[in-house]
């Protein structure tokens, strides 16, 4: 359920890759962000509904921030994400106000829908829709014209300038989607586990970057050209990144230690690929 | 058709390692005539190809095609009127992207990208014909990724990818340094066939001087910033194999 939540978050950070081939570190802030706004929106008795394009707007401003950093003052994307994401730490505490605010009786987006009895396959349902109409928007915009331009900046910049494609702008664009989408994701998770916390997005990049690679390596695999299909992909990315965390849990490693087995699992599956180069 | 006037291109000014790629250039390339540049390396003909293009920007002068200044344009600006290949086979097409997806960009080169489907069955059946003109049996994998591609194959698309939207210059900067000399033909001739057609003005860069003897209406010598010898198409015609190889001794 949890990937779910995050699966929005990983198509994020999935277009990053896409433009960057490095992943956008922004990403720690924007979801904290989404999940403060999340937080402070609800408890003023927003509709849930109503927080959406509010949490998704400032996901895509903190994203072209970054852009913009990195484009137009030519500063590292790593280092421009950094930057960024230090900066929100401090707005989203001085917007939340603490550094932890509980969401309980309140009415959140998974109060909606609820066609069953047991409360965990209504939030599964709401949870699969949000994924079914972001992926299904993301699938057609990146088969688009614009969409073509979009990927092939990253893949190949020389060529982009050279057949009409402002890359400062798309590579600006880019970010301020995949932003969004993480901010998006704050914002389920913070109504999913019913509390924000101001240090929920620490390295949260790093498990967006485990799931697009369970992703990738599935599509290098299996040869997957379909970029609806490579989506797709990374979502199952997603889910079964959680999987085996919840996994790794349930087998009784500490709590404390997840962040630490976050990073092995990440470094393993980059490295498995690697070593059976070097055998081979 | 191309006019360039006074430029100077200094790149590390005021320092140590200042370096003045190009002195003073001026030279009018007409419409419709296909250039050849020659020189060795360091002459500044990669640098007068981008000051072209716009890839560089010039210390000095001026850049304009039919009266109109573009010296302020940025590169993706110029490319309404620009089609490049360029000398490494990569920089030129996008690997993961589909030969389709990268023809569909080619044909955009002068629009803008909107979000609309633009690869369509009426769209890939021209590319599909386009790309069979070629004989290299291409046409039937225009679903699979570019970079599965050889190099020869990648180029000898990107010279078509250059004239799927209107162009007027076509920019080649040694396209056959990284192939082999069957694959070199093939793009030679192709280039030549397409300028002739699309009735382009084209600039091309080589260090083969066969392919310089054998091919353009114009040729011009570069050396250390400068135009050094500068033929027309008469004087070119006149010019034999023998007397090139020796502006280079």
């Amino acid at each position: 359920m949890l990937g779910l939540c995050l699966s929005a978050m990983a198509l994020g950070i999935f277009i990053t890759m896409k433009i960057f081939s490095i992943p956008d570190i922004t990403t720690d802030g924007s979801y904290t962000l989404g999940a403060v706004l999340t937080a402070v929106l609800l408890t003023a008795h927003w509709p849930a509904w109503a927080i959406i394009p509010v949490v998704m707007l400032a996901g895509a401003f903190a994203g072209s921030l970054t852009g913009l950093i990195h484009t137009k003052l030519k500063i590292d994307a790593l280092l421009s994400g950094i930057l960024v994401m230090t900066g929100l730490y401090s707005i989203n505490l001085t917007i939340l106000g603490r550094s932890n605010v509980p969401l309980l009786n309140v009415q959140t987006i998974f109060s909606y829908l609820r066609p069953f009895v047991n409360d965990i396959y209504n939030e599964a349902l709401t949870g699969l829709i949000f994924i079914a109409v972001l992926s299904g928007i993301l699938g057609y915009l990146l088969k688009t014209d614009f969409g073509i331009a979009m990927r092939a900046v990253g893949n190949s910049a020389s060529m982009t300038r050279a057949l009409g494609v402002n890359n400062d702008i798309m590579k600006i664009t880019g970010l301020a989607m995949a932003n969004a989408l993480t901010a998006l994701s704050g914002y389920l998770v913070a109504q999913y586990q019913n509390f924000t916390d101001i240090n929920m997005g620490i390295s949260i990049v790093i498990t967006g970057l485990g799931s697009v690679l369970i992703g990738d390596a599935i599509i290098k695999w299996w040869r997957i050209r379909s970029i609806v299909m490579q989506l797709l992909v990374v979502l199952v990315g997603s889910i079964v990144f959680q999987l085996v965390l919840a996994f790794t849990l349930s087998v009784g490693i500490d709590p404390n230690l997840l962040k630490l087995v976050t990073s092995v699992m990440v470094l393993l599956i980059v490295s498995i690929p690697r070593l059976r180069a070097i055998k081979a | 058709m191309i006019t360039l006037q006074n430029i100077q291109k200094v790149f590390n000014k005021g320092e140590v390692n200042e370096v003045c790629a190009l002195n003073d250039v001026s030279l009018t390339i007409q419409r419709g005539e296909y250039l050849v540049l020659v020189g060795s390396n360091g002459s500044g003909k990669t640098t007068l190809l981008n000051v072209i293009s716009g890839a560089e920007n010039v210390t000095s002068g001026k850049v304009l095609f039919e009266n109109n200044d573009v010296t302020k344009l940025p590169e993706y600006k110029r490319s309404q009127w620009i089609a490049r290949v360029f000398q490494n086979p990569l920089s030129g097409t996008a690997p993961d992207l589909s030969i389709l997806d990268n023809f569909r960009l080619a044909a955009l080169r002068t629009e803008s990208k909107k979000p609309v489907i633009g690869v369509k069955a009426a769209f890939k059946k021209l590319v599909q014909d386009r790309i069979s003109t070629l004989g290299m049996g291409l046409e039937n994998k225009v679903e699979q990724a570019m970079g599965t591609l050889s190099g020869g194959q990648r180029q000898a698309l990107t010279l078509l990818m250059s004239v799927m939207d209107h162009t007027d210059i076509l920019l080649l900067d040694e396209p056959t340094a990284a192939l082999d000399p069957r694959s070199a033909k093939i793009i030679l001739e192709t280039a030549d066939a397409l300028i002739k057609q699309y009735k382009l003005t084209a600039v091309l860069i080589t260090h083969n001087l066969r392919d310089a003897h054998q091919y353009g209406s114009r040729i011009i010598q570069m050396a250390e910033g400068k135009v050094l010898k500068d033929m027309d198409a008469p004087a070119k015609n006149e010019l034999q194999l023998q007397d090139m190889f020796a502006w280079f001794s």
